[in-house]
């Protein structure tokens, strides 16, 4: 596959996967404020997915639409690291998921706004935006929660726990990426790695939470290889229009 | 949303109760500062409560299709309008707040049962076209209820209904576009728009209230400004807008009274089934046990969260007073 299609596939992928898990919230969250929060993010992740899979699409050439890309791929298709596909165990989990995965979103895009890719460029300018306020907010509660009563402390530190050896997925980058660097379309990815361990390092640090030393990197979301959970996401997401593949809606 | 059989009790009639509605009848709004009869504000706070918490039930139905929703923009619409509902909660629960009652009362309330809410709610969304049937006729409903309510006699509630109405008036037209698709799609999403309109309809005829012969608490409610329409007026000029939008559909309402009157200008209609209204009401509908279930749910598993925050607030408290 052409490398700027896989990259655009590897990043809508993941803010697809993610504003699904994240809308997944709406009306159960711990406090109203939350309901309204996570379906703001859900639908910014959801703008962000359409303008990737626009650019994709296009990039491929075979007529397809964002919507037939989210909605007619199978398991081994779908590109998305794998730390957006973690189940929303309870809303610790859901807010870690979010906080460790806006800090790797920001400096990404951040080096985004300067691609030699006019689309990529227009994207990352007008994505940035919400994503700094999405980590203004998970930032903040992450302190909060973390440096808060005992429970909220150990909730947090039990997501991080689970969570952290997935944040690898989301750096995870080959030959796909090399490619565009070096065609100038990936500017200054080498910086997002140090600027994601920086942004955590201090973050963990104010919330009293300790970055897990031990956890293996899973990897493997880049190149179609999830966990047993993206199955179900898809099949939560894709019923009707493959009950339906004629219809439009 | 809206509320429903709010009790209102017996105005007083002192001199300061003959003052008060003096005012209301000249068209002045009532301020949260003001004075007011204690059964005014004891109706409002039920109403506003009533109403927030429909707001806030009311994302449960439609939130249930937002991670099935068949393409992204459907699936971007439904959860900028499930997040209105959200934020309409919250204006609501803010001007309720203005009565001397708090939003952790109210939830509490929702919560142990003793708080109505709207009982359209406590039915199921079984099928997509459910979203676009809900977005129609419950927000079309809603708004039928809702636009007299923004000249409702007190401020702060007739300053949340404006802001309100614009987004519901959204939602409405939402609503109907996912039904124009499915009208103008496959014979399987026509089939399934059908279906979602022979089990809304009558629900939705319902949201009015009990017939005005019925209606105890229409009186009172109508002499302070809080009420401006009878529950029959409303139904009538709901019915009479959204049969031609059927028709232009192509989907049959179903009932068998429907004609048009010509000497009215408006529409015959049967009665819907007020025994599975009341049924709903009590606590009987298909969800009732469901929703509140969910929304228990949210709360109990949130606990942790909220605590975790007021921890925090009080160490830097600390902190700021050392």
């Amino acid at each position: 596959m052409d490398p700027l299609v896989t990259f655009c596939l590897r990043m809508g992928d993941t803010t697809l996967i993610l504003g699904q898990q994240t809308a997944a919230w709406c009306g159960h969250a711990p406090v109203l404020e939350e309901d309204i929060a996570f379906a703001n993010m859900g639908l910014d992740l959801i703008g962000q997915t359409q303008l990737w899979y626009e650019i994709a699409a296009e990039a491929e050439g075979k007529g397809r639409t964002p919507d037939d890309l989210a909605f007619f791929r199978t398991e081994r298709q779908f590109l998305n690291a794998q730390l957006v596909e973690r189940p929303n165990v309870d809303f610790a989990h859901a807010l870690m998921r979010q906080y460790l995965f806006d800090a790797w979103h920001l400096p990404m895009q951040e080096a985004l706004c300067e691609s030699g890719h006019e689309a990529i460029r227009d994207l990352a300018q007008k994505s940035v935006k919400e994503v700094r306020y999405h980590i203004d907010r998970s930032r903040d509660l992450i302190v909060r929660l973390g440096d808060g009563s005992e429970e909220s402390r150990a909730k947090m530190q039990g997501a991080l726990d689970a969570l952290w050896p997935y944040a690898d997925d989301l750096m995870a980058t080959d030959e796909v990426e090399e490619t565009l660097a070096a065609q100038g379309v990936l500017p200054g990815l080498d910086r997002v790695r140090a600027a994601f361990e920086a942004e955590t390092a201090a973050t963990m640090s104010r919330a009293t939470l300790e970055i897990p030393g031990n956890g293996h990197a899973r990897i493997g979301g880049r190149t179609g290889i999830h966990t047993e959970t993206m199955g179900y996401i898809l099949a939560e997401m894709q019923s009707i229009p493959r009950s339906f593949p004629d219809a439009r809606w | 949303m809206y509320a429903q059989l709010v009790e209102t009790g017996a105005a007083e009639t002192s001199e300061k109760d003959r003052e008060f509605q003096a005012k209301i009848d000249r068209g002045v709004r009532i301020e949260a500062n003001d004075w007011m009869p204690e059964g005014y504000r004891k109706t409002l706070i039920r109403q506003i409560g009533q109403h927030a918490h429909s707001e806030i039930v009311g994302q449960l139905p439609e939130g249930n299709w937002i991670t099935r929703a068949p393409s992204l923009q459907r699936k971007a619409i439904l959860l900028a309008k499930v997040q209105d509902e959200a934020g309409h909660g919250l204006y609501l629960y803010c001007a309720a707040e203005t009565l001397g009652i708090s939003r952790d009362e109210m939830t509490a309330q929702l919560l142990a049962g003793k708080a109505k809410y709207s009982s359209i709610f406590n039915y199921p969304t079984l099928t997509w076209a459910d979203i676009g049937a809900v977005g129609w006729l419950v927000d079309g409903a809603a708004i039928m209820n809702q636009v007299p309510l923004q000249r409702c006699s007190y401020g702060p509630y007739s300053r949340a209904m404006i802001r309100i109405c614009k987004e519901e008036s959204f939602h409405q037209r939402q609503g109907f576009d996912i039904m124009r698709q499915l009208c103008q799609g496959t014979e399987d999403q026509k089939a399934m728009a059908q279906d979602a309109l022979n089990r809304w309809w009558w629900p939705s005829l319902m949201m009015f209230g009990p017939s005005d012969k019925d209606s105890v608490h229409s009186e009172q409610s109508m002499k302070w400004g809080i009420k401006q329409n009878t529950n029959d007026e409303l139904r009538q000029k709901f019915v009479d807008q959204t049969v031609p939008q059927a028709e232009w559909l192509g989907l049959t309402v179903p009932d068998p009274d429907l004609a048009w009157n010509e000497d009215k200008g408006g529409y015959d209609f049967g009665e819907p089934d007020w025994t599975e209204f009341y049924e709903v009401l009590k606590g009987n509908g298909p969800c009732n046990r469901d929703r509140l279930a969910a929304r228990n749910k949210a709360w109990d598993d949130g606990a942790w969260y909220r605590d975790g925050l007021t921890a925090h607030a009080e160490k830097q408290q600390t902190i700021a007073a050392e």
